[in-house]
Order: structure tokens, then C-alpha cells, then sequence
């Protein structure tokens, strides 16, 4: 089995169907697939991947299924990191064929193992045996807190997952989906995959802006859509202030980094009828690992009992294919209500890099995310491992102090980082972006102090006007250790 | 059977592929299925195996556990061992992409 297979049913099936919609163009799911053939002509065949840099287009759809029909894995690379990034990465897949968009064209450095696309408008049948072991995909890490690493996704981590959970040409003709994720994101990639088993229209966004989603959303009658946490409040922002709604909205997923409560409640407060889901997975996880429903949402909303309420800040539970673990330092399981390392298990779990396999010998990952599960088994995500505070020998979550920050009337964002403490080891300062640039550091230290121990009230509160974050929701840590090493240089 | 291996009836043109393997012989219209490389012959279903595959369904069997997904549908039924193979439907799980 392979990717391939599932765009070639969809085509035998219902070849006239829309596939891809991406401004005023359709594309057909019998014209993706021919165009796939098309580019796959075009890889060489001792390339080791097809790569692809630029934004959403149906061209990197069929370079999806282009890699596939040859056997090898489609890389999707980042657009946005500077040209010595891109082309460091692209090296270190070569040697590989690099499709472009036009904006693009001129950030390849080609050479004899990197190869660029044309369009030749070729046909010729290639005939691969499907492998299951076959890498169907490489995606690099968002790199976050480290240099990003190559992840490898074979077609048994992708495919099952498909074939399990959707069924075969299961969307109605007016069901549509609206892609903004970009296409270097393993949401982009499971969106495909997904979309195209059910027969779903995709329609494609070049990037994310605000305006531009929900004018789409409403013009393209979208059913459906998956946002990371930044786009959620953008998209809620645009709809609050022109009372317009998403009429044909059914269904809205979001994830790729931890959503403060106060926005999923204000999600359900503009849009009631609206079916929300968040999803917790990672790259080496292929996507979606635990899933909050439409119904949790619900009864985690309508609840009195302070435990079922608070479900609305978890994740949800494991898919059922899925097993999670909570682990202490040493590698012992821990019971529920306890904070550790997150593991995982299952099918899709890859954990495979270029350079080495992470997963341990009975196949469980570490996800080096932290986080607790409850008693009926809802995860609830405290950060990266990484960005885990040890002040005085005591491990401090910066999301718990965070959440407690935005919950302040007065604060619109806010994050807290570990900073070198001769007395501590380490000491936790806050940034905050105020809504109210009255309230002082001060009163924000009592207002954590009041429902926190005192070793979480951040030693200094820094007022800033916006806290970086990269282009999916995640807020860059080390840009702000860096900002306050850069003062104390200074200072 | 391997998974991923894919067989073709020599009655119709159904032809599946195999998700999860179980040492059996899986026939279609009453006939043994062949590698995908194999030849085809003329035959027909039988009577009592020609209810047919849909596209995009998987099938299983109990017994040994073997599951095919039908990548391509035909006049024939799939079978072990003369049992009609049953379709396995989905766990559909809420949308997260």
C-alpha cells in the first residue's frame, strides 16, 4: 500500500469530482492524478525525494502523489527560513527534484544532486510496486527549541490511518474544506491524505490572513476547516466585529500548539452550532494522536464540576489506536494527576529521523512535550519538556503560570521562561502584552501569587507589545531568552 | 499473503489489496485469486458467489483475521474456505485536518 492508491481510487471512482480549488481554478480528481503522473516523469530516477518550496497550490498535491508513483518520499520545505536554510535542508535530502512556485523559482541552489521541475507535459507510465515500507514522506520539525531534524513518515505510519477512519468517497457533494495550514505542516500533509480518501474539495489558501479566510469561508461555502491556535482568535476578531458568522460551517479543528481556554470558550460563544475538535499530534506522530470531540466540548462547557469543566483546556483523549503514557525522569509510568514526559504508541508513530530512530524497543516515543492525564484519561498538555522551569530543585510548568496570567483581565497574552539565577538555578520571568496598560507588574505578581505558590510568581513581568511566535502558533522561547541575555549585555 | 500485496479475481474485475495478512486462500466469484501479475482467465462467478465488491470497501475474514480493501470492483464475492467475506465498516472519528 501506498499514498498513490488512495488518489488513484478516488480518480477511478469519480474522476470528474473537484479536487483541489485554489483561487479561480478547479482541478479535478482525475486531472490530479494525471497531472501526478505528469511530474513524476519529471524526478530522476536516482533521486531519494521530490521536494516542494512555496505556498498551498494543487501542484504541491500532485507532487504529493508525483513522489509516490516513484517510490520515494515528498518533502515539503519550509518557505519560510532563510535561503541557507532552505538549501541546507534540500541538501541534506539529495539527491532530489525541487518543484517550485514562481516566488520561489529563484531560492534553489541547483547542482548535480538537486534537480529542478519543469513542465514537460510527459506521460509515461511508471510502475512502482507499492512498498509499505516505503518513506511516503519527509517533513522537517518545526525546530522550536533545536536546528530542525528530518522526520520520516513511511506509508504504513500514513496509510492505515486513513483506511481505518474515513470512509472511502464518504464526503457530500457540497462538503469543502478550507486549507491554511501551510504545506510544510504535517496537518497540510494528513489534510490531503484525508480529504482525498473521502472525496472532499479542498480548497486551498496561499497563506493565512484573517480577512481573506473568513472571505473565503463564506464566498466558497467551506464546511469545514483546521486553524492553529494564532489563527483561531484572528478569524474570531474578523467575525466578532462584522457580525457576519460562518453560515455554512460545520465542523473547525485546531492544534499545533496549547489554545488558551478563554478562546475556545469565545469560539462557542460567536458560534454555537459550530462542532469544534482539538487535536494534539506531532510530525513524528503523523498528525492527530488525541482528539477533543464536538461532545466533550459540550459537556466540558455545560459542566458545573470544576474537573469536567476544565477538559476544555485539555486535549482530549488517545485515539483509540493510539496508547499514551505519562513518564518520571527515571522512565517510570506514572498514575493519572501526576506531570511528566509524554509517550507514545500506535501505528502512525514514525519517531524516525534521517539520522537516528527515537523510539525505544517496545516502540513507545518520547514526545518531549510534558503534560498529566486525568482520571478518565483527557490529557492536558503543560509545554516542552524543554521549557520546563527548575527553580530551586522544584519543576515549574511555564503553561500553568501562563494560563493564570491570561486570565487577568488586563492581559492579552503572555509567556514565562527559566532565566539563569546565580541563588536558584534558575529564577521564572514573565512577558505579558496588556489590554489595560494601566495594571502594573506588580499587581499581575499578587494576581499569580493569589492562586499559585509563591515560587511561580515570575521574579520580573516584562510589558511588551507582542510576543514572537513562529507561523504556526508557537511561541518562540529561545527569542525571548535571547531578548533578556541581549538586555543584560547591555545592562 | 503479504499486506500490501495485491490479487485480482480471474472471474471479474475486482481486485483488492491486502491490509492485514492471514495465512488463506482468498477466492472471488468462487475462484482462487491470482497475483496482480498473473494472467486472467474467462471464468465466470458462480451463482453463489456473484453478489459483487464495492469500490472502497474493506472486507474480512473472521476466522483468520484477514483483511482486503477492494481498490477496484467486480461481479464476484469474496471468499475463504466457501464463507462469504463481511465489509468492515470505518470508525469514522470527528475531522482533526
Amino acid at each position: 500500500m501506498n499514498l498513490l492508491m488512495l488518489l488513484e481510487m478516488v480518480a477511478q471512482a469519480d474522476p470528474d469530482r473537484i479536487a483541489v480549488t485554489a483561487g479561480d481554478r478547479n482541478v479535478t480528481y482525475g486531472e490530479l492524478l494525471r497531472r501526478a503522473s505528469e511530474l513524476a516523469v519529471e524526478i530522476h530516477p536516482d533521486d531519494a525525494a521530490a521536494a516542494y518550496l512555496g505556498e498551498n497550490s494543487p501542484e504541491a498535491v500532485a507532487l504529493l502523489f508525483a513522489a509516490s508513483m516513484r517510490g520515494v518520499p515528498y518533502a515539503p520545505i519550509n518557505y519560510r527560513w532563510t535561503d541557507t536554510q532552505i538549501n541546507e535542508a534540500i541538501g541534506r535530502i539529495a539527491p532530489v527534484s525541487v518543484l517550485t512556485d514562481q516566488n520561489c523559482s529563484p531560492r534553489v541552489r541547483t547542482g548535480p544532486a538537486v534537480r529542478r521541475m519543469g513542465r514537460t507535459g510527459a506521460t509515461t507510465a511508471i510502475a512502482v510496486t507499492p512498498d509499505q515500507d516505503a518513506p511516503g514522506v519527509l517533513l522537517f520539525t518545526s525546530g522550536t527549541t533545536s536546528a530542525p531534524k528530518a522526520a520520516v513518515l513511511r506509508n504504513r505510519h500514513l496509510v492505515p490511518y486513513v483506511l481505518d477512519t474515513i470512509d472511502f468517497l464518504g464526503a457530500g457533494a457540497d462538503e469543502a474544506i478550507l486549507v491554511s495550514v501551510p504545506p510544510y505542516h504535517i496537518a497540510a500533509v494528513s489534510s490531503v491524505l484525508t480529504s482525498v480518501y473521502s472525496g472532499r474539495r479542498m480548497v486551498q489558501l496561499a497563506s493565512f490572513e484573517p480577512d481573506e479566510w473568513v472571505r473565503t469561508a463564506r464566498s466558497e461555502r467551506i464546511t469545514q476547516a483546521m486553524v492553529v491556535p494564532t489563527m483561531l482568535n484572528r478569524i474570531l476578531d474578523v467575525i466578532d466585529s462584522d457580525g457576519g458568522g460562518l453560515p455554512d460551517l460545520r465542523h473547525l479543528s485546531y492544534g499545533g500548539g496549547r489554545m488558551p481556554a478563554a478562546v475556545v470558550e469565545r469560539a462557542m460563544r460567536l458560534l454555537p452550532t459550530l462542532n469544534l475538535v482539538n487535536a494534539y499530534g506531532l510530525t513524528e506522530t503523523s498528525s492527530t494522536i488525541t482528539l477533543l470531540s464536538p461532545e466533550d466540548h459540550r459537556i466540558a462547557a455545560s459542566s458545573t464540576d470544576p474537573a469536567v469543566r476544565a477538559r476544555l483546556g485539555s486535549v482530549g483523549r488517545a485515539l483509540p489506536s493510539v496508547e499514551i503514557e505519562i513518564r518520571d525522569e527515571t522512565g517510570s509510568s506514572l498514575p493519572a494527576g501526576r506531570s511528566g514526559e509524554i509517550f507514545v504508541r500506535g501505528d502512525q508513530v514514525s519517531g524516525e529521523y534521517l539520522s537516528h530512530q527515537a523510539t525505544d524497543a517496545e516502540g513507545w516515543y518520547p514526545t518531549r512535550d510534558r503534560g498529566y492525564l486525568d482520571g478518565a484519561g483527557f490529557l492536558f498538555l503543560e509545554g516542552r519538556a524543554d521549557d520546563v522551569i527548575v527553580r530551586g530543585g522544584e519543576n515549574l510548568s511555564p503553561a500553568q503560570i501562563e494560563d493564570r496570567l491570561v486570565a487577568h483581565p488586563a492581559v492579552a497574552d503572555a509567556a514565562v521562561i527559566g532565566v539563569p539565577d546565580l541563588e536558584w538555578g534558575e529564577r521564572v520571568e514573565g512577558f505579558v502584552v496588556l489590554d489595560d496598560e494601566a495594571v502594573r507588574p506588580e499587581a499581575l505578581q499578587e494576581w499569580v501569587r493569589a492562586e499559585l505558590r509563591s515560587s511561580k510568581v515570575p521574579a520580573q513581568i516584562h510589558v511588551v507589545d507582542a510576543l514572537p511566535y513562529n507561523e504556526t502558533g508557537k511561541v518562540l522561547r529561545r527569542e525571548l531568552r535571547a531578548r533578556l541575555a541581549h538586555e543584560g549585555a547591555l545592562g | 499473503m503479504k499486506t500490501g500485496t495485491r490479487l485480482v479475481s480471474v472471474a471479474c474485475d475486482t481486485e483488492v489489496m491486502v491490509v492485514r495478512s492471514a495465512d488463506v486462500d482468498l477466492h472471488c466469484g468462487g475462484h482462487l485469486m491470482v497475483d496482480a501479475v498473473g494472467e486472467r482467465s474467462a471464468a465466470e462467478p458462480s451463482s453463489e458467489f456473484a453478489g459483487g465488491t464495492l469500490l472502497g470497501k474493506r472486507y474480512a475474514h473472521a476466522g483468520s483475521g484477514l483483511q482486503v480493501l477492494c481498490v477496484k470492483a467486480g461481479q464476484g464475492t469474496l471468499s475463504v474456505n466457501g464463507v462469504a467475506l463481511s465489509i468492515l465498516e470505518s470508525k469514522q472519528l470527528p475531522s482533526s485536518d
